[in-house]
């Protein structure tokens, strides 16, 4: 197992919103090419767990070793992680005033320094990847919440990240869109990029983790490979998890 | 269990019914509603006629003083001080300078909206004060050089104005991003000049400097008074476009900072490129409102000596061989303020609409 290189190392990680403890010594390692899928009841700390990777959140305790790199408050520091981390949120956040093809570009063209010429080519290939090339000069609030999310992440492509962060991104959308969001990932997934994944989407877990993360009160309870994991839950918090989800 | 056919979609129904029919359904819907309608209706009749007839029909509009015979207005006063209601006392051979500046003005405005290269824009905005500061006080390229003394009227309003926009604006969002700064030193400093100056009164402010400047400045210095007055309105519209940007930063949701942050985007790119464009556009209406009121603030400089178009009227009232003109030089500068104010607001409308149809 620790023959393959370590993309994500965070250990002992812990933080504190004023007075709340939101996450417990926290440990996460994760390989080059590994899938995780990370869930968890309502304000288990799945979301601020994820968010410290790439510092939108700070922690107070413990380290977090990104690609080689340990995360430390430092401009630079912080922005050569974040360059190499894709983020696409629950919400899509795209730039409502860019079009499609020029929220794909910003970060390329001025984060990468890559001649703006270049920087369509990628973006267009990307759009073709997510199958979305077609609207390349509309304008976010013009395309459906399915779309909104493919553009998401084919924005976060653009910059060639080693790392792919996913919360929650398809619990916003109506359920005809779910499926053609998990197909795009599916498909980032089998070309061995690094992707965490924080989703209730069973399905999508079983067919592409390597291993599912249970998260509650701020701490990891429980790990395994998908099929041990929602057949065989060990504790019983997971198993009262497992009921809610699959109950309905 | 039933099933339903698909229904063929139909068009909607006609809304023109006439004109009788909209009168009717707009105007005497009912016996509240036409009572209303009628008592507008003499509103307007006893306004409009007497005022077209005091302006227009009666009117004298050329001639000397002796020759007034109709009892409506006597605009042969506004004629005859017209060059020094808009110029001041700028010297008359030289009226086609500032006369220059409005035609580049006029037409950079107009060309803005359709420039599309954002470096010739920048350019543009930097070269045009430039250009028209030089042609307006001369000085360079042979122009010969008029001091500010003389200068005054409407000329002397637009500038002021145009300045304390200008000037204030970067000033305003730089405040308004210091105030949501997470450096306490820096917050607080934007937080008690953003506080103060709206706590006061621009009057106050003029004063203070006209007289405070020249006391930081005492070696020599020349400070003059417009300079000082500019400064001061500068400031003072500085603060107020802080509280309108913030009201557009508030506005934008966090995910937008969260999703510049994570592409990896510096401070100043994220909010440059991703937060002040659409803080900034929510934002027009309000800040056209404040640079309307600024405008009309801009009177006050007659305080500290400064001979805007109002003053200009006033001054021209007591002209011996002029007395008695008062009412048609305030109509002539109340009219000229509301074609300025009107102007921006529907200016800023053409924008607004520009943005919305973008999207
Ligand atoms: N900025 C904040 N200040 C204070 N408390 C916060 C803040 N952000 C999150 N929390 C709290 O931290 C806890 C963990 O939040 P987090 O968003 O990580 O949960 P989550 O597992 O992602 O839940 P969800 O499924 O609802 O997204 C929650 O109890 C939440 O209320
Ligand atoms: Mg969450």
């Amino acid at each position: 197992m620790s023959d393959q290189e370590t993309m994500i190392k965070m250990k002992d990680v812990n933080k504190w919103y004023g007075d709340f403890h939101v996450l417990k010594d926290v440990n996460l390692d994760i390989k080059k090419g590994e899938k995780v899928v990370i869930c968890g009841p309502s304000g288990s700390g799945k979301s601020t767990t994820i968010r410290c990777l790439n510092h939108l959140e700070k922690f107070q305790e413990g380290s977090i070793n990104i690609n080689g790199t340990e995360l430390i408050e430092d401009v630079k520091v912080v922005r050569h992680i974040r360059s190499q981390v894709g983020m696409v949120f629950q919400h899509f956040n795209l730039f409502p005033h860019l079009s499609v093809l020029e929220n794909l570009l910003i970060a390329p063209t001025w984060v990468h320094n890559k001649p703006r010429k270049e920087a369509i080519e990628t973006a267009m290939y990307y759009l073709e990847r997510v199958k979305i090339a077609e609207q390349a000069h509309k304008y976010p609030n013009q395309l459906s919440g399915g779309q909104q999310q493919r553009v998401a992440i084919a924005r976060c492509l653009c910059i060639n990240p080693e790392i792919m962060l996913f919360d929650e991104p398809t619990s916003a959308l109506d359920p005809e869109m779910v499926s053609e969001v998990l197909d795009v990932m599916v498909e980032l997934a089998d070309e061995g990029i690094t992707m965490i994944c924080v989703t209730h989407e069973m399905g999508f877990a079983k067919k592409v983790a390597d291993r599912v993360i249970f998260m509650d009160a701020g701490q990891v309870i429980e790990e395994n490979e998908p099929n041990e994991f929602f057949d065989n839950p060990q504790s019983d918090r997971l198993k009262t998890f497992l009921e809610q989800i699959l109950s309905h | 269990m039933a099933t339903y056919t698909m229904k063929e979609a139909k068009p909607a129904p006609t809304a023109n019914k006439g004109i009788i029919f909209w009168l009717k359904e707009n105007l005497f819907p009912d016996v509240k509603s036409s009572l209303f309608t009628l008592f507008g209706l003499y509103v307007i009749y006893s306004i409009v006629p007497p005022l077209l007839d005091w302006m227009i029909f009666n009117a004298t509009w050329s001639g000397t003083q002796d020759e007034v015979v109709n009892s409506g207005a006597r605009w042969i006063f506004i004629i005859e001080k017209f060059d020094q209601f808009m110029y001041g006392f700028y010297p008359e051979s030289l009226h086609w300078r500032p006369n220059l500046v409005a035609i580049i003005s006029i037409v950079f405005v107009f060309s803005f909206k359709y420039i599309k290269n954002l470096k010739v824009k920048i350019a543009g905005i930097l070269l045009f004060p430039v250009v028209c500061f030089v042609l307006i006080s001369g000085g360079w390229f042979g122009l010969e050089v008029v001091e500010t003394e003389k200068w005054g009227g409407l000329m002397l309003t637009i500038l002021v104005a145009a300045v304390g926009i200008i000037a204030s604006f970067p000033i305003g969002v730089v405040l308004a991003l210091g105030r949501q700064s997470n450096m306490p030193i820096l917050r607080t400093l934007c937080i008690g000049f953003i506080e103060f100056v709206r706590g006061v009164p621009l009057i106050t402010i003029l004063f203070m400097a006209s007289v405070l400047l020249p006391l930081f400045f005492h070696d020599g210095i020349e400070f003059n008074k417009l300079l000082r007055a500019l400064i001061g309105i500068t400031l003072f519209q500085a603060a107020y476009i802080a509280e309108v940007v913030r009201g557009g930063l508030q506005a934008i949701p966090k995910g937008q900072y969260e999703a510049s942050e994570a592409l990896g985007l510096s401070y100043w790119q994220g909010m440059i490129l991703i937060i002040l464009p659409q803080a900034l556009k929510i934002s027009i209406p309000n800040l056209v409102g404040s640079f309307i009121s600024l405008f009309k603030d801009t009177t006050l400089v007659l305080i500290i000596g400064l001979f805007d178009i109002l003053a200009m009227v006033t001054l021209t009232n007591s002209d011996t061989n002029w007395l008695g003109y008062e009412v048609e030089g305030y109509v002539f500068v109340t009219m000229i303020y509301w074609v300025c104010c009107f102007s921006m607001s529907q200016y800023s409308k053409s924008i607004e609409r520009k943005f919305n149809t973008e999207h």
